[in-house]
């Protein structure tokens, strides 16, 4: 395969759809630890519902289709921070794919760089502040290091978001309902950096 | 007409009791909750937001009291995708004080901006210069003007709170002139609020611009009638 198409960017999101679902006790319970204990709850209701949406899709949607309709189903159904956070990447994401049938490595950096400035815009968050930022903004460098080779930019996007995710167990909170609880957030992971892992992940292995 | 407001709340019981609330003190003014999940649980909805930012607004524009993070991320978003976004705002406020504050502002025909400000919380304003009114003109040439001015004792049973206060901002802001109480700004519900006067203080009002002495004249009118009490 050369580049990122429609069908790929459907089985992706259903591959998040499955391990949102698989994962969603996890995440629920580090957002228990230093949140509200919804997030695993709401993204599996928002993808459950995208996963409903998918189907009256045409077969040959372009990868914006796609991440639009994951954008606006996320924004009605997710109920917590999650829902505007994601939903806004996925629309900024599917703005910058544009019409463009397929994505290479150089479309997926503007994809991801464009969602990741979405969430930036729309949460206020800086790289630091313990929330999925610092998960998104290691990924985007990652992947724009990572030369023309769009499946190395997804492994290394993945890779670094992973990385990124577990360097905000250390850290306080500034944004978010953990910014309420100051040095208690310390020593606990950041569930939006974690899902945000999650979601890169499956990119890197969805085929 | 007047600004219409909307209040975003985790809560949809959080959301129907503050517009229980400020509806009391502003009941022309078109007040819409927007509370809960779509399943009714705790959290905040975009169709709810989105739905009710079209009631509320009535031609005036809407003001938006909200409570924590995502209530502001999900209006935020729904601004996003309004058709005319410039005729939205958030009001950068206690959800339940800046409520009512922004319904007063809101029965007493203030702009979005004049309810945004009412709204907003007394902490944030900058120190005010001790000798002069917050609500005079100004540094410019006018203002050398000798305030219209009126000093009364309170004494109606509640002095100055919520519902007096509410019926001194009415009354104020139908003239054409700055009127402070104590020094601050008498169109500001919240403002007055904090002064925190009660049954026997003394209150200073002054009032500059071209129907100061009617707004005086208004104001002892409605001190001396204890405020409808």
């Amino acid at each position: 395969m050369s580049g990122l198409d429609g069908r790929w960017t459907r089985r992706w999101i259903e591959a998040v759809a499955a391990e949102v679902a698989r994962r969603k006790l996890e995440l629920t319970a580090l957002d228990r630890a230093i949140g509200d204990a919804d997030h695993g709850e709401n993204l599996d209701r928002g993808f459950q519902a995208v996963l409903g949406r998918l189907e009256a899709l045409d077969d040959d949607a372009t990868p914006g289709a796609v991440l639009k309709l994951v954008a606006t189903t996320l924004i009605s159904t997710v109920g917590g921070a999650a829902g505007p956070l994601y939903g806004t990447a996925f629309l900024k994401a599917s703005m910058a794919a544009g019409d463009r049938a397929e994505l290479d490595a150089a479309g997926l950096v503007q994809v991801l760089t464009a969602a990741r400035d979405g969430i930036v815009a729309r949460g206020k968050a800086e790289p630091g502040d313990k929330t999925m930022v610092d998960a998104w903004t290691p990924a985007v460098d990652a992947a724009a290091a990572a030369g023309d080779d769009v499946r190395a930019a997804l492994e290394a996007a993945a890779a670094a978001a992973a990385e990124g995710a577990a360097a905000t167990e250390p850290l306080v909170a500034h944004k978010g309902r953990a910014s309420y609880l100051g040095e208690r957030a310390i020593g606990h992971r950041d569930p939006g950096s974690e899902s945000t892992s999650l979601m890169l992940r499956a990119a890197a292995e969805t085929r | 007409m007047s600004v219409g407001l909307v209040i975003v709340s985790h809560s949809a019981r959080i959301a129907e009791g503050v517009v229980e609330l400020a509806a009391q003190m502003a009941p022309t003014v078109t007040i819409v909750a927007a509370g809960g999940t779509d399943d009714g649980g705790i959290g905040t909805s975009f169709d709810r937001v989105q739905a009710a930012l079209g009631e509320a607004d009535s031609g005036d524009g809407v003001v938006v009291l909200c409570d924590l993070g995502s209530a502001v991320l999900t209006t935020e978003t729904a601004i996003d995708f309004a058709a005319e976004p410039e005729r939205i705002r958030i009001a950068d406020a206690p959800i339940v004080e800046g409520a009512v504050a922004a319904a007063v502002a809101a029965e007493a025909g203030g702009s979005m901006d004049e309810v945004v400000a009412a709204a907003e919380p007394v902490a944030r304003e900058p120190e005010r210069r001790a000798d002069a009114p917050d609500a005079g003109p100004g540094d410019d040439a006018e203002s050398a003007a000798e305030p219209a001015r009126l000093e009364i004792v309170l004494e109606n049973e509640h002095g100055l709170h919520a519902r007096p206060a509410s019926e001194l901002v009415r009354t104020v802001s139908g003239f054409d002139a700055a009127v402070a109480v104590n020094g601050v700004d008498a169109k500001s519900m919240l403002r007055v609020l904090a002064l925190g006067l009660d049954r026997g203080s003394t209150v200073v009002f002054e009032a500059t611009g071209p129907q100061a002495a009617e707004a005086i004249d208004a104001v002892g009118a409605l001190v001396r009638e204890r405020f409808g009490e």
